[in-house]
């Protein structure tokens, strides 16, 4: 069978990881290039070792490749915006954006698949977003939800300088997307980082303000959505049951990474790559359908 | 200023809020508020007890927003200070603006003792808005003078006029005060706070034994009210150290009866060192831990102890109290 030709932008630790997981795992994807800014970085070099492609000069010297369908961007939110999606934009290409720049529509696998794809730049929110939004989602769909709070613990070697430059972006893009995808009326993020050793696995904990207190229906919901996203997270697992007091619903959520490239703790970065993974899948069984249009 | 004067500021309405469910009212803060600038406090701390947007269901619903709370105070200063917290993950830069457009003066940006790095935007922004930045190195218990001077550093870095040894978890005996507070004097430019928890009924004293290393900014709060045992009295504090000859401009009558006549007729609990705050000091917990783990305690019929020392074990951090529940829940099914 055909696959699409995909580039990953980014040869940093998400870059790679998102390799290993397209060789290892890519059905309808294949690797073709990787995209970097140093010759000498360890992600071109490894990409280079196992037989890809790769350039040190940016996104501008294969964007005219006909054959390369659709970029990951795993770079940073500057030079999403300032190049990657303009580039791609212009060449009418598909980028699905792992940085917080959230130019184009959020995508959450498991929840809004379907309406997002119409767009050719889609942004995968958060780790936090990914962990939590389904979700949200799920009892929003059940019984309703009033107010979303969401608090992740992360394991402070797997949150990078990017993350720690700018940790505000964090809380307010997962806010907006616990929102506008979740469908919580209002809602709330916190994220903590914790230093021990060894690491802790990323765990979030959801409290959700719910309109209808229907315990059986919450749980039906939350083990249905769970099932989905363990499709393509094989290490997202729900720790504690939802659990209703008052009109507060608490659920907690591990994520233990798949170890393809990063370490297992960091199930924050692997959620992001897993679902990155999962969405370009998506849009290549669509182009391999011919339900993609390329004018 | 003297090289004898103490700059001490009162944390009752920020700190002190952890150890009321964060209930005070903008009118209860006000008086309070009123009591403190009588008694000439240099600098008051204000808001929710987990600072700006903490109020949540994790950490306690306050019972105003910040808004109502820093314009309820702000209206009865006229010499003291106005102070606010950020803790970087739950506030965020948006709340600073809002509470600079209200008129504070001063913002202590708190992280975790390693995580200095997260607060470098909320600094850098608060420098631009011409606010005082003092940077908090919270459980500052678990790492020693090198960790310490290397995050300290960083805040320096970023802009911070002040950097803090916090003892969140109030586990600290006053030698480790000592080396911690002396670490970061020796090797930083800027002015060095510490802020205590009174757990094992050390807050004024370790207060007293950074003071003696030559720090200069200390906290306390009204009654000792705050997180865990609360913090250092601050009414004793002030009279301590000015019988060690320190000068602190606040009038000790003034603040005496502030305590007393103001903040205590408002607590339905006083502080004090109970089992539970004492077992926060021998495990080293956050101090804000306290009234969850009683709670969750009680709603899985377990020693609220076994909590504590289980979250000391797992070494939690501040800002984690979803970590009580899933403790309390781990613990319970093992029954």
């Amino acid at each position: 069978m055909d696959k699409i030709k995909t580039a990953i932008i980014g040869p940093g630790l998400i870059g790679t990881d998102l390799m290993y997981k397209i060789i290892n795992k890519g059905k309808y994807l294949k690797l073709d290039t990787m995209v970097g800014i140093y010759q000498d970085s360890k992600g071109l070099q490894k990409a280079k070792r196992l037989g890809f492609n790769t350039t040190a000069k940016g996104i501008m010297d294969i964007i005219k490749r006909e054959d390369i369908m659709i970029y990951f961007d795993a770079t940073g939110a500057g030079p999403h915006a300032k190049i990657n999606a303009p580039a791609a934009k212009k060449a009418g290409k598909i980028i699905i954006d792992l940085t917080p720049a959230a130019l184009g529509p959020y995508i959450v696998p498991a929840v809004n698949f379907g309406d997002p794809l119409a767009e050719k730049n889609v942004n995968l929110v958060t780790c936090g977003g990914q962990a939590t939004v389904p979700i949200v989602f799920a009892i929003d769909q059940a019984v309703g939800v009033d107010y979303a709070e969401v608090v992740a613990s992360t394991a402070s070697p797997a949150a990078g300088p990017g993350t720690r430059k700018n940790i505000d972006e964090y809380t307010r893009t997962t806010k907006k997307a616990l929102e506008m995808v979740g469908g919580a009326d209002r809602a709330k993020a916190i994220i903590t980082l914790n230093p021990t050793k060894p690491p802790i696995k990323m765990k979030n904990t959801i409290y959700t303000r719910v309109k209808k207190r229907n315990p059986e229906a919450i749980k039906r919901a939350v083990d249905k959505i769970v099932e989905q996203v363990k499709k393509y997270v094989p290490g997202y697992n729900l720790k504690i049951e939802p659990e209703l007091d008052g009109d507060i619903v608490t659920t907690v959520i591990e994520v233990t990474g798949a170890g393809d490239y990063l370490p297992e703790y960091a199930g924050n970065l692997d959620i992001m790559t897993a679902a990155a993974l999962e969405t370009g899948e998506l849009f290549a069984e669509k182009i391999l359908k011919g339900e993609v249009n390329y004018d | 200023m003297t090289k004898n004067f103490v700059r001490v500021i009162d944390t009752s309405l920020r700190d002190g809020m952890h150890g009321v469910n964060h209930s005070f009212s903008p009118q209860d803060m006000a008086e309070i508020a009123s009591a403190l600038e009588r008694a000439e406090v240099d600098t008051i701390e204000v808001g929710h007890g987990d600072g700006l947007a903490g109020s949540s269901i994790n950490y306690g619903l306050a019972s105003a927003s910040d808004e109502k709370y820093l314009r309820a105070v702000k209206q009865k200063l006229a010499g003291t200070r106005l102070a606010v917290l950020l803790l970087p993950g739950i506030g965020t830069v948006e709340e600073l603006k809002k509470a600079s457009n209200l008129g504070i003066d001063v913002v202590r940006v708190a992280t975790h003792v390693t995580e200095a790095d997260v607060s470098e935007q909320h600094m850098k922004i608060s420098k631009d808005l011409g606010l005082e930045v003092m940077g908090f190195l919270m459980m500052s218990h678990t790492r020693g003078p090198e960790v310490i001077i290397e995050e300290g550093k960083k805040m320096e870095s970023y802009g911070a006029d002040v950097v803090y040894v916090v003892d969140s978890a109030g586990a600290l005996t006053p030698d480790a005060v000592r080396v911690r507070v002396e670490a970061l004097l020796e090797n930083l430019e800027v002015e060095v706070g510490f802020h205590a928890h009174n757990n094992l009924g050390l807050g004024v004293g370790n207060t007293l034994a950074a003071v003696e290393e030559g720090v200069r900014i200390v906290d306390g709060s009204l009654a000792g009210l705050g997180a865990g045992a609360g913090n250092a009295q601050t009414e004793i504090l002030i009279v301590a150290l000015e019988k060690m000859g320190y000068e602190t401009g606040v009038d000790i009558f003034k603040i005496m009866d502030a305590a007393e006549d103001v903040v205590k007729p408002k607590l339905s609990r006083l502080p004090r060192v109970d089992r539970d705050a004492i077992t926060l000091g021998y495990s080293g917990v956050y101090s804000s831990f306290l009234l969850h783990a009683k709670e969750a305690a009680h709603k899985f019929g377990i020693d609220s102890r076994d909590i504590l020392v289980e979250l000391g074990k797992r070494e939690a951090v501040g800002g984690q109290e979803d970590w009580i529940y899933d403790v309390a829940y781990e613990l319970a099914k093992k029954l």
